[in-house]
């Protein structure tokens, strides 16, 4: 007898295993993909889907597709109307939008101005805690919605013109409005968003109606997968796949793995650590576009031991970036020698000059002549993958400057930037940036200028905050580029920060699609993609 | 047995409190800036630090804050109310969802373990010295000297992208196929452990005493190996599957990144590396729970299994 209950108590895992299994291939979903027509994109669980909460890749590539926004940019980066018909104004400071007909959202709806002024309000307003808050602060009004008792609950900027018209009324000039209307905070809300006025809907986010080319299918399936399919009633270009699903990875790797067995279609980021055999991997599956990416060495300029931009020259100049593009990030980002990304419209090479040259002789003859520290300390966040390049850097100071150098790693980069916020001294430290909307503007204004806010090295020039100002209140497109252009030549001379590099698209995509394409914002093109066979 | 138990259950919610507080205690001690963490390399704006400081009750600051949030913390617990994540999803939901997909794997890997390691090991306690003992020897020794980082990949590697035998990645709503693989990765550890057990066990009961009276009694081979030894041989292997099972339902943090299942070490892993502190605390917690529970039964299973053992 009791041999048989020992039996039992082995078995029943058994039992069990094959009933779960059992009811586990009930369904045919997740892997795969095999035999359904849906294009599978790899993304992160995004954090937020809603449009004024998202500001992170994953969450932006899924509202793309349901979102279509006001302006998008052409080959030069200019912005070109889509949801809109003319975005107008005399003075940059009043503008009038004026929007196509035909969009409807996907429960029906018809689009109307208010729908863009509803979603605007519910975004700047401070507590509804929206991500993208900022991203209002040129509207007049604005600051009338912060703090934690906010005055108003609109916009004093936002007038409801007609049903397809309406202005908005900046608090100053600004000629880069229309370039931002590309953003994701920007798009419209359904008033089925709102529970209330001003009050989203519970689970609003879970299936989020829009007016793009996609619409939901079913609801966020966190953790697992995102299913759109083809919004028939778009009146834009129509997309050439039916369905696609989002799929959520943890780990980079494990979707590698996928796009190599073919059972991922798309993978937006090739990983750090496949770099190298990714080409050899993929072959012409393998591609590489444009993107904003800028990453830089900044200095604490209000420390004596940096405080001196000779001092911060003769780094920039014994590191030899050609020489780490090369052979850390084999050749999947470009050496930088400019402040602003080579995308941008009003671009120059090689704006840093003679600091951006490698020359280990005149390095060390500046370094000494400016009185440079005898140890430079290099900081990072160790979860980001950088250790490689900054070994790679700080033996080229010792090297070439004949000083003593040292990388030291942060757990995360919050804890890089508290300690960065309480002048703890770190030494130079690593810093990204990643544009929101092409213009110089979004690089100069957060990361230079005095009350940038990205702004953590204490860099202050009233000339080069004067110049930005002026070229963002400018009359055309060319003046404002030749104000910001004299800006970025301030920069060349104080050198706050070093430009190492910029970033590219470096993706992967299965055999069974085709035109795959990257915009700038590391978002795969939604409409352009097309099944291969 | 009744009062045994009941003295246990009431001991396990001191262990309860204790280690959640423990967990609470260090999670948030250790965080530099969650606001900042949460909002990743973008600065964070007022507004967002103001909403998520009230939100989550991060201006009381101190010992007093910290029981303040714990009992906080507590008292929603026992509500049943596991609190949200930073991201503002619910944990309870996120838990529901991971479970049953941890459980398939553990319960796969589980089986893996006693279908392989059990047989494995009955067979080389036999033939002690055989090629058969000596080989399964190097190989378990090989398979507890590689670690499950370098296991998973490798084997997703050859067996999923190079010879497309398994799919590489399980992903959400996975096929009892598709579990496969990652299922033998991750019991491989413990079919190892099974095999060496069983093995040690076997080879020395057949020694026993009560093996040569059988022998002697002209018993059948088959039967002294089945009933008498691999009875008595169980014991310690089905001791230790038990507290195996515990630490597979944990969820297997490396296993389910590397294939991308959606399940409890999937979550418990983001939660760590975006510093999200309720959702570390939240599955902690219930972990906890887990394990309290896997080692309570495989106490009483002692008792079941050999009936010397008495509990009072």
């Amino acid at each position: 007898m009791r041999v048989r209950r020992l039996a039992a108590w082995t078995a029943l895992p058994l039992a069990v295993t094959l009933g779960l299994a059992a009811c586990g291939s009930g369904g045919d979903g997740g892997s795969g993909g095999n035999g359904s027509s849906a294009v599978s994109i790899q993304i992160a669980e995004p954090k937020h889907l809603v449009p004024t909460n998202t500001t992170e890749t994953s969450g932006s590539q899924v509202l793309a597709g349901l979102f279509s926004p006001l302006v998008d940019y052409d080959a030069q980066n200019k912005p070109y109307e889509v949801a809109a018909q003319s975005i107008t104004s005399s003075d940059n400071k009043v503008w009038t939008i004026k929007l196509k007909d035909g969009f409807t959202f996907h429960n029906g709806e018809k689009v109307t101005s208010q729908n863009y002024i509803n979603a605007w309000n519910y975004g700047a307003y401070a507590p509804n805690g929206q991500d993208t808050n900022p991203f209002f602060d040129k509207i007049e009004g604005y600051a009338d919605l912060q703090g934690k008792a906010p005055k108003a609950k609109e916009l004093s900027g936002l007038k409801k013109v007609d049903d397809s018209t309406f202005t908005v009324t900046l608090s100053a000039p600004y000629i880069d409005f229309k370039t931002t209307l590309g953003y994701n905070a920007f798009f419209p809300l359904p008033d089925a968003a709102f529970s209330a006025p001003g009050v989203l809907k519970d689970g609003y986010e879970q299936a989020p109606i829009g007016q793009g080319p996609f619409k939901m299918k079913g609801t966020w399936q966190h953790d697992s997968k995102i299913d759109v399919e083809r919004y028939d009633a778009y009146p834009g270009e129509k997309p050439k796949v039916k369905n696609i699903e989002f799929r959520i990875y943890q780990q980079l790797s494990a979707a590698y793995a996928d796009v190599q067995a073919d059972n991922l279609d798309v993978l937006p980021t090739i990983p750090t650590e496949s770099m190298s055999t990714a080409q050899s991997d993929l072959g012409d599956r393998y591609q590489t576009s444009p993107m904003s990416s800028f990453q830089f060495l900044a200095f604490p300029t209000y420390d004596k031991d940096y405080s001196n931009p000779d001092v911060r020259k003769a780094i920039s100049m014994a590191i030899d970036r050609d020489e780490i593009t090369k052979s850390v990030f084999k050749g999947s980002q470009q050496p930088a020698r400019s402040f602003v990304s080579p995308i941008l419209p009003g671009y120059r090479d090689d704006t840093t000059g003679k600091a951006g040259e490698f020359n280990p002789t005149e390095a060390k003859k500046l370094y000494q002549a400016a009185g440079g520290p005898a140890k430079i300390v290099i900081s990072y966040n160790g979860d980001g993958g950088h250790k490689d390049w900054v070994d790679a850097t700080v033996n080229q100071l010792k090297a070439n400057l004949g000083v003593d150098a040292v990388g030291v790693a942060e757990p995360k980069f919050a804890d890089l930037l508290t300690k960065v916020e309480n002048k703890t001294p770190v030494g130079a430290f690593r810093m990204g940036w990643v544009m929101d909307y092409p213009t110089m503007e979004d690089y100069l204004g957060p990361l230079y200028s005095t009350n940038g806010s990205s702004n953590y090295y204490g860099y202050s020039n009233p000339e080069f905050d004067k110049l930005v100002k002026e070229g963002s209140a400018a009359k055309t497109q060319d003046e404002a580029i030749a104000k910001y252009q004299q800006a970025e030549d301030i920069l060349a001379k104080d050198m706050p920060v070093i430009p190492l590099r910029f970033g590219q698209n470096v993706f992967g995509h299965s055999s069974k699609v085709k035109n795959v394409e990257m915009d700038l914002f590391q978002r795969v093109n939604l409409v352009k993609i097309e099944a291969a066979s | 047995m009744f009062r045994y138990i009941l003295r246990r259950l009431l001991q396990m919610v001191l262990a309860f409190f204790g280690t959640t507080l423990i967990v609470y205690a260090l999670t948030f001690a250790g965080q530099g800036d969650p606001i900042q963490a949460l909002a990743g390399e973008r600065p964070v704006t007022p507004a967002q630090r103001a909403y998520l400081t009230e939100k989550y009750h991060l201006d009381a600051t101190g010992v007093g804050g910290f029981f303040y949030r714990y009992f906080d913390y507590v008292k929603n617990l026992l509500q049943g109310n596991l609190g949200e994540s930073l991201t503002g999803r619910s944990i309870g939901e996120i838990l529901e969802q991971a479970w049953p997909v941890t459980v398939q794997l553990a319960l796969i890997a589980l089986a893996v373990a006693i279908i392989f390691g059990v047989t494995a090991g009955v067979l080389a306690g036999i033939r002690r010295a055989s090629i058969f003992d000596n080989s399964t020897l190097v190989l378990t020794l090989l398979v507890l000297g590689i670690p499950t980082i370098v296991l998973a990949p490798l084997a997703q590697y050859f067996l999923g992208v190079k010879w497309a035998i398994f799919p590489p990645t399980a992903g959400s709503d996975p096929t009892f196929y598709a579990l496969l693989l990652p299922g033998i990765v991750l019991g491989s550890l413990s079919l190892a452990t099974a095999l060496r057990l069983t093995r040690a066990s076997v080879a020395e009961n057949l020694r026993a005493d009560y093996v040569r009276t059988a022998r002697s009694k002209g018993l059948v081979k088959r039967r002294i190996v089945v009933v008498h030894v691999l009875r008595n041989s169980l014991i310690p292997v089905v001791t230790f599957l038990g507290v195996e099972l515990g630490n597979l339902m944990s969820g297997a943090i490396i296993t389910e990144g590397v294939f991308n299942i959606p399940g409890v070490g999937f979550n418990l892993f983001r939660g760590i590396r975006t510093e999200d502190g309720p959702l570390v605390v939240g599955i902690v917690s219930v972990l906890v729970v887990v394990y309290l529970v896997s080692n309570l039964v495989v106490d009483v299973l002692y008792a079941v299994l050999d009936p010397r053992i008495r509990y009072e």
